[in-house]
């Protein structure tokens, strides 16, 4: 079990690594010079080269690459991505002060995403009737093709602008986060209950499944009893994957919801191209996907017990 | 020998699930008992004998996949409404008469009528127009992001799969990070970077795309290398070349097609929620999610504005996935 943890630390620490280095040299290094994007974004006179001289220095962009590489790492190990472009602030700071409401917002979205997810995956699964399993199985498939940005505009309009149900903007009290959620929900959940009824329908489909209603099982006793708990490790997977999907969804729908959060903070940073803050949500969207990833591993063992962390390829 | 050809040739006339255990990624046995393929299907020998001609396969499922799409409605559909919005781009004009960028101010903010199909906006210019004259964009920057992803992510899964070694660990590790950090995150980073525009956003959506154009070409790279005919024609003293392009290649492209039209779709959907955040082409050019975002303004009284445009991408999006999934099954199927 120890060395099972130590592996995978090692794999989500080599990821957060890569992260962090693909996202250096793809925001500091590739583009010629980032002082001279903060020059654009500052002022847009790109033709004073004392001015372009004085901010290399500032930001200490004259060093050597790997100099500056190696410092951006240590930096970043100590939680310092550096200091905003265009408000000075550091940029962890900022993203921590834009955390609680996204934290909020995702959150009651994940809740929904499951819950929703869930309970349409086993009402696709469930019923006795070939055409109520068929339509219930295909409204998954509308569920992730939908755009965020236009399900929250509709919601908007018909519970905002016509019912008068919910505010339409802003971050206050427990009102203003409900339509934000459900739009943030609706992808999610049906990328959820996708994978999760067609697991069920493969486990329904296995042998131990077959023993059970042979042994005079009822319907309700081997769906929820049976089959649920094993068909969920699968769905389990894709957890981490939903996780980071939220927290982006969370840049349009924060934009479309006009609430402060790490969405917002996102979109201001790239309109400024404000590198540390990007670089500093990238790296911290990551360390979500890494830790949900490796929580969900923990939780394989629990739900299967045939599942020992001792065997790497029974784990895997 | 006999066993591993019977692998390949026996799946054809039994039902999917007794061949389930033999392929690395059968189909999924319960909901897919496809009688009318093991009846339509091949005889085993012949079945044997197309695997190995690649071309001349891919040209037979073509004409058989044409039949297919007149038996499904819902596939005849997609295909049609995919072909429409493709001719809007091509041929803006033909389909839509009013100019899409200055409007008649006399007309502003109408409902939907005969006249103008989709209403007018704020400037008094025609929805369905601008919906119409948008698509050139936005299936542009859809095509770029999709062949930016299909060409790299397939080269890195076929170098993985076919050469292995540290090769793959490699590819698996730049794909490991990719997957790790959110599509559209990754995308806004690399806009950071470029600035803003069209292209720019599809380049940015087109690298989100690469890992799994790697994963799953990896996958099939790997499955049909270690296949008897790959076997038996390297033993035959074939040039990993000619093997890779004979062999390998037509037959690891179905999966890779389908992700195409997957692929396709969800970048339509990817690159407009880009472009109403603000990042696509300058305002008064149309562009799908720019329209939308358009139309912000005017929730409470135009609800044309958002409501139409969207149904578009809707149905692109649905469209793309359709046909995506049929392509799935066709390959299940054979």
């Amino acid at each position: 079990m120890g060395r099972y943890i130590a592996r995978r630390l090692g794999q989500g620490g080599f990821v957060l690594w890569a992260a962090f280095t693909i996202s250096f040299f793809l925001l500091y290094v590739l583009p010629s010079d980032a002082a001279s994007i903060k020059a654009a974004g500052a002022d847009g006179d790109l033709s004073d080269p004392e001015l372009v001289a004085r901010l290399r220095a500032e930001q200490g962009l004259d060093r050597p690459v790997l100099v500056q590489y190696a410092h951006g790492l240590w930096g970043a190990l100590h939680l310092d991505f550096g200091r905003s472009f265009s408000s000075g602030a550091p940029a962890t700071k900022l993203l921590a002060e834009a955390l609680p409401p996204t934290l909020q917002l995702t959150a009651l979205a994940l809740g929904l995403a499951l819950a929703g997810g869930a309970a349409l995956a086993l009402a696709s699964t469930y019923p006795r009737a070939r055409w109520l399993r068929h339509t219930l199985t295909s409204l998954p498939a509308l569920g992730i093709s939908l755009p965020t940005f236009w399900v929250g505009l509709l919601l908007l309009q018909w519970f905002s602008f016509e019912l008068r149900l919910f505010p339409a903007m802003g971050n206050e009290g427990f009102e203003s986060l409900v339509l934000p959620a459900f739009t943030l929900a609706i992808p999610a959940s049906a990328a959820f209950a996708q994978v999760l009824s067609r697991s069920l329908r493969q486990t329904l489909a296995e042998p131990y499944v077959e023993t059970a209603r042979a042994k005079g099982a009822g319907r309700a006793r081997v769906h929820f009893g049976h089959a649920l708990r094993n068909a969920s490790i699968p769905a389990l997977t894709v957890l981490g994957v939903t996780v980071g999907g939220l927290l982006a969804g969370a840049v349009v729908t924060e934009t479309v919801f006009s609430r402060a959060g790490v969405g917002r903070l996102t979109v201001t940073a790239v309109n400024q191209q404000d590198v540390p803050v990007v670089q500093a949500i990238v790296v911290f969207s990551a360390v979500v996907f890494v830790v949900v990833t490796l929580l969900v591993d923990l939780l394989y063992p629990v739900l299967d017990p045939r599942i020992t962390t001792r065997q790497p390829s029974a784990a895997a | 020998m006999t066993a591993r050809l019977d692998t390949y040739t026996v799946p054809e006339t039994l039902p999917p699930d007794v061949s389930a255990p033999d392929g690395p990624d059968a189909p999924a046995g319960p909901d897919a008992p496809h009688a009318h393929a093991a009846l339509a299907g091949p005889a085993p020998l012949e079945a044997a004998h197309r695997r190995t001609r690649g071309v001349r396969s891919s040209a037979r499922t073509l004409g058989r996949s044409g039949l297919a799409v007149l038996r499904r409605p819902g596939l005849l559909l997609a295909v049609l409404f995919l072909l429409l919005v493709v001719a809007w781009a091509l041929a803006p004009g033909v389909f839509a008469a009013q100019d899409p960028i200055t409007g008649v101010p006399t007309d502003r903010l109408q409902a939907p009528s005969a006249e103008h199909l989709f209403g007018t906006d704020h400037l008094g210019r025609d929805v369905y127009a601008r919906v119409v004259h948008g698509s050139w964009l936005s299936l542009s920057a859809t095509v770029i992001a999709v062949a930016l992803g299909l060409s790299v992510g397939s080269l890195l899964g076929l170098l993985a799969g076919f050469l292995r070694g540290w090769v793959d660990d490699v590819v698996g590790r730049v794909v490991d990070v990719l997957l790790a950090v959110p599509s559209l995150l990754l995308s806004l980073a690399i806009i950071t970077v470029l600035g803003f525009g069209t292209v720019k956003v599809a380049i940015a959506v087109g690298i989100t795309t690469i890992a799994a154009f790697a994963r799953v070409m990896r996958a099939e790279a790997l499955r049909t290398s270690s296949t008897t005919y790959v076997e038996a024609a390297r033993a035959s003293g074939v040039r990993w070349y000619t093997v890779l392009r004979r062999h390998i290649l037509p037959n690891s492209a179905g999966p890779v097609v389908a992700l195409t039209a997957l692929e396709l779709g969800s970048s339509v959907l990817a690159i407009s929620a880009l472009s109403f955040l603000g990042y696509g082409a300058a305002p008064p050019t149309p562009e799908w999610g720019a329209l939308v975002s358009g139309g912000r303004d005017y929730l409470a009284s135009a609800w044309w504005l958002t409501t139409l445009p969207g149904l578009v991408i809707v149905a692109v999006v649905l469209s793309a996935n359709r046909i995506s999934r049929s392509l799935e099954k066709d390959g299940e199927d054979r």
